[in-house]
């Protein structure tokens, strides 16, 4: 047993109110520079949709994650290492910008600028790669907003396979949404780290977030093809390949990332997991598909083990990290509930950023004016989005896994009713999902209340155990690998340029 | 013997391979953020893959041939039994063959980094510079083989092997005196070649000594630890 440690997220579907805030706290950190203005680490899609970049769930197209060779063994599915290599010239898999969308500006000045005129001036869009000015904006970060475009194209979601009568989610009585916040999952088994040619990504063992050593990358693209969650951005203006960094600054500072911080409506949520490294390989290639999400359940640790907490101090582990694994809500409601489950488990890297599922309205309640009953707890097969299809996206097509948590989230709602308006203990719903009442006010707490302390429980790094602080007196703190210099004098013969300059496109009037 | 002879084919070699070497040694230390590809697949897919796959190919066997022909002693051939007339036609049908594919590529590549608005617009100068300098050096390489159709017998690229095989072994004095006589399409060629390395650490010819050949075996996944404990 290898004990090491994660920071994993769960994101709570049933509350996201698709606001973007995340988004945007995240893009105006991370990516408001030249480069990699059509990256967001993080963004809201709106499903179902073919989501950002087009069609990223599709892996007959894009060939990312892991399949297995005909020998057994886990193979890319952009190919074994030769084949990297020989594709090295002009990378077969690579998203184009379009596959994003072409990021642009408005000629804001224009609305200074513009001479009297019969008609109130407009700022009309210009591109941020070429200049030039774009007749019409073809695509957007979430072009399907609240189910924008139309249903045909739509439906090439690929979590709709297998769902029967796909088609009448079209009509307008019968159509369904939800909102489907995505970043880097920093998996376990990351096949953007497999595929990186010049060996530049990497893990970090003591958090598990998963980096790009920007002195290291040479460009070479195979991360961005291997990446099945296609969270990997290629900076066009610097030639290097960027990805969401989990905000590893304030996670070594015990603070939440800034999508967590800012996220108003609270879902999301930060912990320590500990797992067996040692099981990594077999786990990720076990036979069947709907059996990854089990296999990765099974290599969690239990925190609370006498045994697992003295394997993880001959690791290295400190105890802060051994005792927030044990608050984790992260463990709580992956393991314990059991009500997050994992983003495409059939990708087999492991994901490390879970999903509680969505509950949705109830749709056969209004027509017929009374919900079929399961029991206590209403029919899953009435609710508006159809279970299949949250299967497809969270437990690689197996229903079973989501009509439990979406049971046990159900009657944790039916309890706290009973209990709050009722004044009854209702214990034969919770004897139904299997959950005692303890459990249920617990979970009450951590989903319903989501006191900012329970959602984030993140321990500081020991910086001062491991780096000598008189060393680094007077040093640069975060930068490239320059040291405090930048390189750049002015006149700098290497062709890169002076760096947190941000350079705006000189808007030019033609008009 | 002039003194422009004694310049472009004495000294200019060393200066070049210093500039290269030393160059590209301070960049790798100083600047490696900026040791890169610098591809332009994102802005734009389809012509870059008809255009780089066989430039790349094409321009690695050319790389390739000259390296094994000009540097490979004249006494090896010779054991070899290959003579220097039968070698010259060699050089000339491969070379010839690889130069046409490179072409092709570096043509379309050229016509793309210039016609196509994303890419233009985020080239620096360095890399437009650098295929019109490839392409020129490329056309006077395969000009030569005209040149060298109307002498089959090898001795001019002998002349032009002692050249080389002088230069690596410090005696420049021999390589200089090597290339009386040569036409100046090799001359040219040479210079320009020459010129080749001088720009090397400035431009992103450096992404060559980063061909990832240890991807192969290394194992898949990296794992960094931050501290040393």
């Amino acid at each position: 047993m290898k004990v090491r440690a994660q920071i994993g997220m769960v994101l709570n579907l049933d509350k996201c109110i698709g606001c973007h805030t995340c988004s945007i706290t995240c893009k105006n950190v991370w990516t408001s520079r030249e480069g990699v203005e059509y990256a967001w680490f993080n963004n809201v899609e709106t499903k179902p949709g073919i989501g950002f970049p087009k069609e990223w769930e599709n892996q007959q197209k894009w060939h990312g994650g892991w399949t297995k060779n005909a020998s057994g063994e886990l193979e890319l599915k952009i190919g074994g290492k030769r084949r990297v290599l020989a594709n090295i010239f002009a990378n077969p898999d690579l998203p184009e910008i379009d596959d994003y969308y072409e990021p642009f500006d408005f000629d804001y000045q224009h609305l200074h600028n513009a001479p009297d005129s019969k008609h109130q001036p407009v700022a009309r869009p210009r591109s941020l790669i070429s200049g030039q000015r774009m007749e019409k904006i073809e695509w957007g970060p979430n072009w399907e907003e609240i189910l924008g475009t139309e249903f045909e194209k739509r439906k090439k979601d690929q979590n709709f396979n297998d769902v029967v009568q796909k088609d009448i989610y079209g009509q307008f009585e019968k159509t369904f949404m939800m909102y489907l916040p995505r970043l880097c999952e920093h998996c376990l088994n990351p096949a953007c780290v497999a595929a990186c040619p010049s060996g530049a990504v990497y893990k970090r063992e003591e958090d598990g977030i998963v980096l790009i050593d920007q002195d290291k990358c040479r460009g070479w693209r195979m991360c961005v093809s291997a990446c099945p969650y296609k969270k990997i951005y290629y900076n066009w203006k610097t030639g290097k390949s960027e990805k969401c960094t989990f905000c590893f600054p304030r996670i070594e500072a015990g603070q939440p990332t800034v999508c967590s911080e800012t996220c108003v409506g609270r879902i999301r949520y930060l912990g320590v997991l500990l797992y067996d490294a040692d099981k990594i390989a077999a786990a990720a290639s076990v036979a069947n598909e709907q059996d990854l999400y089990q296999a990765q359940l099974d290599i969690f640790l239990n925190p609370n083990d006498p045994k697992v907490i003295a394997a993880a101090r001959a690791e290295g582990i400190s105890d802060n990290w051994i005792k927030a694994a044990q608050q984790s809500p992260v463990y709580m409601m992956a393991m314990d509930w059991k009500i997050a489950l994992p983003l495409h488990p059939e990708y087999r890297t492991l994901p490390m950023v879970w999903y509680v599922p969505p509950l949705s309205p109830i749709q056969s309640a209004v027509q017929a004016g009374h919900v079929g009953m399961n029991g206590e707890i209403p029919d899953l097969k009435s609710l508006r989005i159809p279970l299949k299809y949250l299967a497809n996206l969270l437990t690689a097509g197996d229903e079973k896994p989501v009509v439990r948590a979406l049971e046990r989230m159900i009657a944790m709602r039916a309890f706290k009713r009973a209990q709050q308006v009722d004044g009854v203990e209702d214990l034969a719903v919770l004897q139904q999902v299997g959950l005692t009442a303890h459990q249920v006010e617990e979970m009450y707490r951590y989903m319903a209340l989501a006191n900012y302390e329970d959602r984030f429980v993140i321990p500081t790094s020991h910086r001062a155990y491991a780096e000598n602080a008189y060393d680094l007196k007077s040093s640069c703190g975060f930068s490239f690998g320059n040291g405090c210099g930048d390189g750049n004098n002015g006149v700098n013969l290497f062709g890169s340029k002076a760096k947190g300059v941000r350079q705006v496109i000189p808007v030019e009037l033609k008009d | 013997m002039s003194y422009f002879d004694h310049l472009a084919f004495g000294i200019y070699p060393y200066i070049a391979f210093a500039v290269m070497l030393i160059g590209s040694w301070i960049r790798y230390d100083r600047e490696q953020y900026s040791w890169k590809t610098s591809s332009s697949q994102l802005l734009e897919k389809k012509q870059l893959r008809r255009g780089s796959i066989p430039f790349h190919i094409g321009i690695l066997a050319i790389l390739g041939g000259h390296a094994v022909g000009l540097l490979t002693p004249a006494e090896v051939w010779h054991v070899l039994g290959i003579s220097a007339a039968f070698k010259q036609k060699i050089a000339m049908g491969v070379g010839g063959f690889f130069g046409l594919i490179c072409l092709y590529g570096l043509v379309i590549l050229l016509k793309r980094r210039l016609t196509n608005p994303r890419v233009r617009a985020s080239s620096n100068p360095m890399d437009i510079a650098l295929l019109w300098l490839l392409l020129a050096q490329l056309l006077l390489g395969l000009t030569s083989i005209f040149v060298s159709a109307g002498h089959m017998d090898g001795s001019e690229m002998l002349k032009l092997m002692a050249w080389a095989q002088n230069t690596v072994t410090f005696d420049s004095a021999e390589a200089v005196a090597a290339m009386q006589g040569v036409h100046w399409i090799f001359k040219a060629h040479i210079v320009l070649g020459m010129t080749l390395f001088v720009v090397f650490p400035f431009s992103r010819l450096v992404h060559m000594l980063s061909v990832p050949l240890q991807y192969i075996r290394r194992p898949h996944q990296i794992v960094r630890q931050r501290f040393v404990r």
